[in-house]
C-alpha cells in the first residue's frame, strides 16, 4: 500500500498546495481525467495523492485513511479537540493564513475587549430575557476560548456560511469568524475585539498515527519529507 | 471504573434494585411523593439556564424545530414536575418532598473512563418555613443511606461567599460583576484584582468613551462608528456607556476588603471551626452578619440530626465549580481513599435556580443524590 498523501481538491488552496511542493522540487499531479479526484507524486510511484475536500481531510487523518494530509489547523483544532494525541503537524506552508476571531457590531462602543463582552452579554441577558448569540462554525474552539476569558451568558448559533450576515439578519448579536484582510467584516459594519484573537491559522502539512506505517510507508515518508527539507515526525523509526 | 447501568446482568438486577429501595426508603422517610420526570427535557431551558458549558457535558438530540436534552441531572427536570403539580393542586402542594431514581446522562472527554450512563437516587424538599431544618434533614438522610461505606462528608455554604460579595464596600455593578463569576474561581479572582488595582491604565478607546460620557455625546459618538446593526440597540450601548464611566470613575477596591474576601474562601477545617472563623471575619464586616447566623443555625440542625458539626468538614470554596446552581448550603460524599471515583453523594439548596424557573414564586429548594451503584462499588456490594 502507498502512501496516502490528501491535498484540498479545489480553489486557491489546491493552488498555493500545489505550488508549495512545487518549490521544493515535488510534482503534483492529477492522474486521469480533469475531474478525477486522483493524482500522484512524480518520481514517487509509492506516494498516491488523493484530492478531497480541506473539511474531510481531519475525520480522514484520524481514522486513518490518510498517512499525510495538507489543511488549515484552524479546521483540525475545531474538529479534533486533542488532536495533539493523533496527528502531528510536519511543516506549516505559510499560506492559506487566516485569523479566527470576535468580532462584535462596530457601532457597540462600549464593547471594546472581551471582558466588556461578557458585561454586555449580562445585561443583554437581563433586557431581552434571552442570551446574546455567537454565530459561528468553530463552537469547540470559541467556547473553549470564552471559558479560559470569563465570557458567560452566551449562546452559540451554529453558522456554515456568510457567517458575517448573521448579526444583520438578527440571528445573532455578534461573530467569530475567519478573516485575512478584515474587509468582509468591516464590510459588515463588524469590528474585531481588541483581545478577539482566537486563533491565527495557515495551512500546515499533517501526519497522523492512526495510519498503518509499514516500512514502505515509512521509507516513502522519509523520501519526501528529505526532498521538502523537513523533519519526519519524531515516533516514527526510519528504517535502518 | 464504576459500572453503568447498561452493563448491569443476572443476579445483580436484585441486588440492584433492592439497594435502591433501601436508599429512596430512608431518603422519603414515609412523606415524600415518588416521581419519575421524562428522560428528555426540552434542551432549550437547559442551555439557557446553565449556558455553553452544558453542551460539551449533555447530550442533546435535534427533534427538527426544538432539541431535547437527555437529563443530564434531576433537578431541573423535579422542579418542572414541582411547578406542574402546584398549577394542577394550588399552593396548598407548594411544601413537597420528593424521591426519585433513574439513570442521567453525560458527555465525557474521549477516553475518559467515567460512565457516561449512571443511576441518581435523590431526594428534593420545597418549601418549608425552616431552611436551616431542611438543609440539616437532607444531608441527614444522605448521610443515612450511605452508612458506614468508607466516604468523607464535605460541606461548603455559597450563600456565604454571596454574602461576602453583597458586604464588600464597593458598587451594586461590581458585587453583580463577582456573584456571576463566583462559579470561575480563576475569572472571580482576575475580577478581585481588577477592582482593588491602583495602578491601570485604559486604552485610548476606553478613555475616549469615558470622555464622551461626561461630555453627553455618546450619541454621536455611537452614530460615527459604525451602522446600528442587529438586535442590541444604541439605547442598550449608551446605557451601558455609562456604566463603563461609572466603572472608569469607581475608586479602587479597598486591600483590606479583598483580603478579607479572600480569607473567606479559605476557610476550611471543622465546620465549628469555620464558625468560629467567620464570627471573627463578620467582626469587620458587619454585612456578613446575617449569613453567619444562618450558617450557626445549621449546624444547630445538623448536630440535632445527630451529626457532629465538629468532626463534620467545611471548605468555603465547595461548590463552585460544580453546574452553577446552588446558592446557599452544598455538600459531597467523597470515597475515601479513592480519587480516582467520583463523588458517592451531592447536593445543596438552590433557591434562585428553582426561582428562575418558575417566576413570581419563591420557591425555597434544598435536595441531594446518591449514586447507587458507586455506593454499592465501595461498600463491597457491587
Amino acid at each position: 500500500m502507498s502512501l496516502r498523501l490528501g491535498v484540498p481538491s479545489k480553489g486557491r488552496l489546491q493552488e498555493e498546495t500545489i505550488a508549495w511542493f512545487a518549490d521544493r522540487g515535488v510534482a503534483l499531479e492529477r492522474t486521469g481525467g480533469a475531474r478525477e479526484y486522483a493524482g500522484a507524486v512524480r518520481g514517487m510511484a509509492d506516494v498516491s495523492l488523493v484530492l478531497l475536500s480541506a473539511a474531510e481531510i481531519p475525520r480522514e487523518l484520524a481514522a486513518g485513511r490518510l498517512h499525510l494530509a495538507v489543511t488549515g489547523q484552524d479546521i483540525v483544532r475545531e474538529e479534533m479537540p486533542h488532536w495533539r494525541d493523533l496527528l502531528v503537524e510536519i511543516v506549516p506552508m505559510g499560506f492559506g493564513n487566516a485569523d479566527l476571531v470576535v468580532a462584535v457590531p462596530a457601532f457597540w462602543v462600549d464593547v471594546l475587549d472581551l471582558s466588556d463582552l461578557d458585561a454586555a452579554a449580562a445585561e443583554f441577558r437581563a433586557f431581552h430575557g434571552h442570551r446574546l448569540r455567537i454565530a459561528t462554525k468553530y463552537r469547540h474552539l470559541v467556547r473553549e476560548f470564552f471559558r479560559a476569558h470569563g465570557v458567560a451568558d452566551y449562546l452559540i448559533v451554529d453558522s456554515q456560511g456568510a457567517t458575517e450576515a448573521t448579526v444583520r439578519n438578527l440571528t445573532a448579536e455578534a461573530v467569530a469568524d475567519i478573516t485575512s484582510t478584515g474587509d468582509t467584516l468591516r464590510d459588515n459594519h463588524l469590528r474585531v475585539l481588541d483581545d478577539g484573537l482566537i486563533l491565527q491559522s495557515q495551512a500546515t502539512l499533517f501526519g497522523t498515527r492512526a495510519a498503518p506505517w509499514a516500512p514502505a510507508q515509512i521509507a516513502a515518508l522519509c523520501e519526501l519529507t528529505r526532498r521538502l527539507g523537513v523533519d519526519p515526525p519524531d515516533w516514527l523509526t526510519p528504517p535502518q | 471504573m464504576v459500572a453503568g447501568a447498561a452493563q448491569i446482568q443476572g443476579a445483580q438486577f436484585a441486588r440492584r434494585a433492592a439497594e435502591v429501595e433501601r436508599i429512596l426508603a430512608i431518603l422519603g422517610d414515609g412523606r415524600a411523593i415518588r416521581v419519575e420526570p421524562a428522560a428528555l427535557q426540552p434542551a432549550g431551558i437547559l442551555l439557557d439556564l446553565y449556558g455553553e458549558d452544558l453542551r460539551d457535558r449533555a447530550f442533546v438530540i435535534g427533534d427538527g424545530g426544538a432539541e431535547l436534552m437527555l437529563r443530564p441531572d434531576f433537578t431541573v427536570p423535579i422542579v418542572r414536575l414541582h411547578m406542574a403539580r402546584v398549577q394542577d393542586l394550588g399552593q396548598t402542594a407548594s411544601d413537597a418532598a420528593y424521591v426519585y431514581c433513574g439513570p442521567v446522562w453525560r458527555r465525557q472527554p474521549a477516553g475518559s473512563e467515567r460512565a457516561t450512563e449512571y443511576l441518581q437516587a435523590g431526594l428534593e424538599m420545597f418549601g418549608g418555613a425552616d431552611p436551616a431544618a431542611a438543609d440539616a434533614e437532607v444531608l441527614a438522610r444522605i448521610a443515612m443511606a450511605i452508612g458506614d461505606a468508607p466516604v468523607d462528608l464535605v460541606t461548603g455554604d455559597m450563600g456565604l461567599v454571596l454574602a461576602a460579595i453583597d458586604a464588600l464596600p464597593t458598587t451594586l455593578a461590581r458585587k453583580a460583576a463577582l456573584r456571576r463569576h463566583v462559579w470561575r474561581p480563576g475569572r472571580f479572582q482576575t475580577l478581585l484584582h481588577c477592582f482593588s488595582d491602583r495602578h491601570s491604565t485604559v486604552s485610548a478607546a476606553r478613555a475616549e468613551l469615558v470622555a464622551a460620557v461626561r461630555e453627553r455625546r455618546v450619541a454621536q459618538l455611537i452614530d460615527a462608528a459604525g451602522a446600528p446593526v442587529g438586535l442590541r440597540g444604541s439605547a442598550e450601548v449608551a446605557a451601558r456607556a455609562d456604566h463603563v464611566a461609572t466603572e472608569a470613575a469607581t475608586a479602587p477596591l479597598a486591600a483590606d476588603a479583598v483580603a478579607g474576601m479572600e480569607a473567606i474562601l479559605a476557610v476550611a477545617g471543622e465546620a465549628t471551626h469555620a464558625l468560629t472563623r467567620f464570627e471573627a471575619l463578620a467582626a469587620s464586616m458587619p454585612g456578613l452578619e446575617p449569613a453567619v447566623s444562618r450558617f450557626r443555625a445549621r449546624l444547630d440542625a445538623i448536630s440535632a440530626r445527630g451529626i457532629d458539626p465538629a468532626r463534620l468538614r467545611f471548605e468555603a470554596s465547595f461548590g463552585r465549580t460544580t453546574l452553577e446552581y446552588y446558592d446557599g448550603f452544598v455538600f459531597g460524599a467523597v470515597p475515601r481513599g479513592r480519587p480516582d471515583l467520583p463523588p458517592i453523594a451531592s447536593g445543596g439548596r438552590y433557591d434562585a435556580l428553582a426561582k428562575a424557573l418558575g417566576p413570581g414564586s419563591v420557591l425555597p429548594a434544598v435536595g441531594g443524590i446518591i449514586r447507587p451503584e458507586a455506593l454499592m462499588a465501595i461498600a463491597g456490594h457491587g
